[in-house]
């Protein structure tokens, strides 16, 4: 157990560059805002003359709470991660994003303050779902809007390194303990309905929450028992943040699809138009009503998935896949208007 | 080899692309571009190069390198 209960660092040591870019790769540490790409290799990507670490604590998932536990609880460990990261990219600024009006922020500014000089600032982004997306990130903080832009070129091209808050942290636990100590011990956060917990990433996810279980929040899918009791966290889609089904999953993911139709940054028409499509067409599925819902769905699902500036549509379309395989019995029961399996399972 | 690039953000769903190079680009329900993928046969170059200067929105690029779109 060390992301929640480590304190601030009196002597945080530098490994040379090098040194430190090797032993983040052999750790096999890999993100944790729900893209999880090896922090090794995005160490090493990072090119062009001016650099910066952008820290994401934005947390933009609804569901989702270790950023901020993580912030509130060990905010020196994140900063350590952060100073560590510009060491290895050879950056001498940083800032910290969190959502605007955070209640993290006064004591973010006090536990920054409380370092001396960092070239490390705190910096407040838009409340919206996409807002804190590598590429929407970059964009705001360039003094643009906090919406997706094209790729290529990546941040990392751009000299930029965009990591999750916990991603930092478990970088600098790496920089401490060394790759051997933290493959062996390594802990992640996670969300779940009784509150953030640390566990092995080995954990099963069905020992968290039994399956069905929602994977990921909004970007993440639907696994079956089966899958969750097979599935560990430290494999699973998207960020760690589980969730059984609120009642009927077919309803649940349409309320979700419905979220995130109305979280699109509205750049791109696949995504634009598609998810209000999609989301519709789960609702009518959702409510039983006789009909061409599930025909539509199946047509549009692979038109929708890459061809927008980010993920955010291909998330929508994972997600709605996912649900129309784990609650298969409800969407013949729903098709067939013989009611809803829900209505007699147990949830855990 | 050459390929067609769209950039999602610039695209109006104009439609002159699918007009001007139909073997090629189909437009979906909401009449946005659906590029056949992988590498453009010679022939169809120069009506491609015809497509992408005619966008209005100069959403449409003929590319002959390799560069990687964004990972799924």
């Amino acid at each position: 157990m060390r992301l929640l209960t480590d304190g601030p660092q009196t002597d945080l040591m530098f490994p040379d560059r090098v040194t430190l870019i090797q032993e983040v790769l052999a750790s096999g540490l890999r993100g944790r805002g729900g893209g999880r790409f090896p922090t090794g290799l995005k160490l090493q990507a990072v090119a062009g003359r001016k650099r910066l670490v952008v820290a994401n604590g934005c947390e933009g998932e609804p569901d989702s709470r270790k950023d901020h536990v993580l912030l509130s609880r060990s905010p020196h460990l994140v900063f350590d991660g952060i100073s560590l990261a510009c060491h290895a990219v050879g950056a001498t600024e940083a800032v910290l994003c969190v959502h605007e009006g955070s209640p993290l922020l006064p004591g973010l500014r006090y536990a920054l303050a409380s370092r001396g000089t960092t070239g490390i600032r705190v910096v407040e982004v838009p409340r919206r779902y996409v807002a804190s997306e590598e590429s929407a990130l970059v964009s705001f903080l360039g003094g643009g809007g906090a919406k997706p832009t094209v790729t290529p070129p990546r941040p990392t091209e751009r000299g930029m390194l965009v990591d999750n808050v916990e991603t930092l942290a478990q970088l600098a636990i790496v920089a401490r303990v060394g790759a051997r100590a933290f493959r062996d011990g390594e802990t992640m956060l996670v969300t779940v309905p009784s509150g953030v917990h640390e566990v092995p990433v080995t954990t099963r996810v069905a020992d968290l929450v039994a399956g069905p279980v929602l994977a990921g929040g909004c970007g993440g899918v639907w696994l079956s028992a089966a899958r969750a009791a097979d599935t560990a966290i430290g494999e699973a889609p998207g960020v760690a943040v589980l969730r059984a089904p609120r009642g009927c999953g077919l309803r649940d993911t349409a309320s979700i699809l419905a979220y995130l139709a109305a979280e699109s940054a509205r750049q791109c028409g696949p995504c634009m138009f598609g998810l209000p499509a999609i989301a519709a067409d789960f609702a009518e599925l959702a409510n039983g009503v006789a009909g061409q819902a599930l025909d539509r769905l199946r047509r549009r699902l692979p038109v929708i998935t890459g061809r927008g500036a980010c993920a955010h549509p291909d998330g929508a379309v994972r997600l709605a896949a996912s649900a129309l395989d784990v609650f298969a019995a409800d969407v013949t029961a729903h098709t067939t208007g013989a009611g809803c399996t829900s209505t007699t399972r147990r949830t855990a | 080899m050459s390929t067609l690039k769209l950039d999602p953000i610039a695209c109006r769903a104009h439609g002159l692309c699918a007009e001007l190079l139909p073997e090629a680009i189909d437009l979906d329900e909401w009449g946005y571009p659906l590029l056949r993928g992988g590498d453009l046969p010679a022939h169809l170059l120069p009506d491609a190069r015809r497509a992408a200067a005619a966008c209005p929105a100069l959403a449409l690029r003929v590319t002959s390198d390799v560069s990687r779109g964004r990972p799924g």
